[in-house]
């Protein structure tokens, strides 16, 4: 699964654990928009960090915090260990 | 036949007292000892030939065994003018300062052990000392198990010991005690007087043996009524020879019961009468609950009676003669409020007439400013039937400074099964019955848990 991939699928099931509807996860959804608190973003963090095994908040010292959902998934490409397949591409 | 429990001043004058102290025994892996063998009256002993030299004295019992140091207490209690009792897992390093501030002036080792001042060893040769002059009341220095630094050492005395037990029902005289804890702690303790003053037996615990082991041992010698933390009930049912066992009497204290263990004693072990204590060593025995249910009912908080319960800053505060008497050491702290309540740290919270215990005041997870009680999370997620047990730990968080997570071992018969659907079920467990914030960040699966010496989950800061 991409990057974009598992970002999208966890914060899908954050949001059925809290039993909200989310509107459409296009990139350029603003993340404090999307329904998820602060709370929900530190869980989204967190099992990004199980899934993928990394957790570009605390290895990074880019002090910006991403505001799109887009700027969010490509922050994580950055940050990935490995060359990351690329979210336009993946699909 | 129920015989009615009365204290007399020692376990000397108690045992003495007892008719059918021949029938009964204290037992360890390696070596066991007839009650009625004892010395009952002045006259023979374990510590035989040198109880005349520790009258009086300042006694640190420091025996690598069990059954060693119970011999120490029965002969001791009465004679010594303290008894400073070791756990066995005291480091080294806090040795001199424990003798130091108990005053102790003599040792007694089960082995050589090279501790300096008066090394005494078992012998069995008999004594003589002055009836007119004993039983004293010997004091009774228990360490408490700090989580860092030096242990807390906590005054008690015969009498706050077993008062909890004084007071107890009749109890029938063919009890046989098994504990999963150490009779050097509190909750052991409890269990070890219980023995001597019930007319009972008891099976003690041995470090170097196999939970089956133990189970089989408890077994053979026919136990009735076994103690043990929540988290050593656990590892019994995590084992496939739990069902060796078969008590009358199933007893929890030194943490909190939660639902999940309570049912699922109940459903290994349908016969036994199954109850939770509130207990702590500063404290004492507050509480027994034996309704099967976790918590306790509101009615006992404010109630007159021997034992005086109230909730103070959100935390159970307990005054009774079974408290201790005080700490020692180099700045001893006060034990007691200006009240003469002990506050105990554990942090309760009321829902309708029943109140429940969320945790430990200094375990809190700060989750971005919101307060969890790890032990709280916990009963949620061990209510899932395929739970055996978990623990709840705070998780750096970028973003809410920390959040809650969560180990959790699978029952053995689980083990095999679908964990992504486990991690559902039990996250949707959390999330009706506890605030979002307190539902587990993320849940992490492993084959164990490690319990710290006193026989508590090992949580680490």
């Amino acid at each position: 699964m991409s990057i974009k991939a598992t970002v999208i699928s966890e914060i899908q099931q954050i949001a059925d654990d809290n039993q909200k509807s989310l509107p459409p996860l296009t990139d350029d959804l603003v993340l404090l928009d999307s329904g998820l608190d602060s709370l929900a973003i530190a869980i989204l963090v967190a099992r990004l960090e199980e899934t993928l095994g990394f957790d570009p908040f605390t290895e990074s010292d880019e002090l910006a915090y991403p505001v799109t959902l887009g700027d969010f998934i490509r922050f994580y490409e950055h940050a990935a260990p490995c060359p990351a397949v690329d979210s336009t591409h993946a699909g | 036949m129920n015989t009615r429990l009365r204290a007399l001043p020692s376990i000397r004058h108690t045992l003495a007292s007892a008719s059918d102290s021949h029938q009964r025994f204290v037992w360890g892996a390696a070596a066991s000892v007839g009650l009625g063998h004892l010395p009952v009256a002045a006259s023979g002993t374990s510590l035989g030939g040198r109880l005349d030299e520790l009258a009086g004295r300042s006694v640190l019992v420091a025996t690598r065994d069990q059954i060693a140091a119970a011999l120490a207490f029965i002969a001791l209690d009465g004679i010594a003018q303290r008894l400073v009792v070791c756990t066995p897992d005291l480091a080294a390093e806090h040795l001199p300062a424990v003798v130091a501030s108990a005053g102790v002036d003599a040792i007694v080792s089960g082995r050589g052990a090279e501790l300096g001042i008066e090394n005494l060893e078992f012998g069995m040769r008999s004594f003589q000392i002055p009836d007119s002059q004993f039983p004293i009341p010997t004091e009774w220095v228990l360490l408490t198990s700090g989580t860092t630094g030096a242990p807390k050492m906590v005054v008690h005395t015969f009498d706050s010991l077993t008062a909890p037990i004084d007071g107890a029902l009749p109890q029938p005289d063919d009890v046989v005690w098994g504990t999963f804890y150490d009779i050097r702690r509190y909750g052991g303790l409890q269990i070890f007087f219980r023995t001597i003053l019930g007319r009972g037996s008891l099976v003690l615990a041995d470090a170097g043996e196999s939970i089956g082991d133990h189970l089989r041992r408890l077994r053979a010698h026919g136990v009735t009524h076994v103690s043990g933390t929540p988290s050593q009930w656990r590892r019994v049912l995590m084992s496939p020879d739990a069902r060796e066992i078969s008590p009358r009497y199933i007893r929890l204290s030194g943490e909190i019961a939660d639902q999940g263990i309570l049912n699922a004693l109940h459903s290994c072990y349908p016969l036994a009468r199954i109850g939770h204590a509130f207990a702590s060593t500063e404290a004492g025995v507050g509480f027994e609950v034996n309704d099967g249910l976790e918590g306790f009912p509101a009615s006992l908080i404010g109630a007159p009676g021997d034992v005086q319960i109230r909730v103070e800053d959100g935390s159970l505060r307990i005054r009774s003669a079974r408290n201790a008497a005080r700490y020692i050491g180099e700045q001893p702290s006060a034990l007691t409020d200006a009240d003469g309540f002990v506050d105990t740290g554990d942090v309760v919270e009321r829902r309708g007439d029943r109140y429940y215990f969320l945790g430990r005041r200094s375990g809190i997870i700060n989750v971005g400013g919101l307060k969890v009680y790890p032990e709280e999370v916990e009963a949620a997620i061990n209510r899932h039937p395929a739970v055996r047990m978990s623990m709840v730990r705070p998780r750096r968080s970028p973003i809410t400074g920390s959040l809650v997570a969560a180990d959790v071992v699978l029952a053995l018969e689980s083990a095999a099964g679908d964990g992504a659907a486990f991690k559902r079920e039990i996250l949707q467990i959390c999330h009706d019955r506890l605030a979002p914030y307190k539902v587990p960040a993320t849940i992490r699966f492993v084959s164990a848990l490690g319990l710290a010496a006193a026989g508590k989950l090992a949580r680490h800061a």
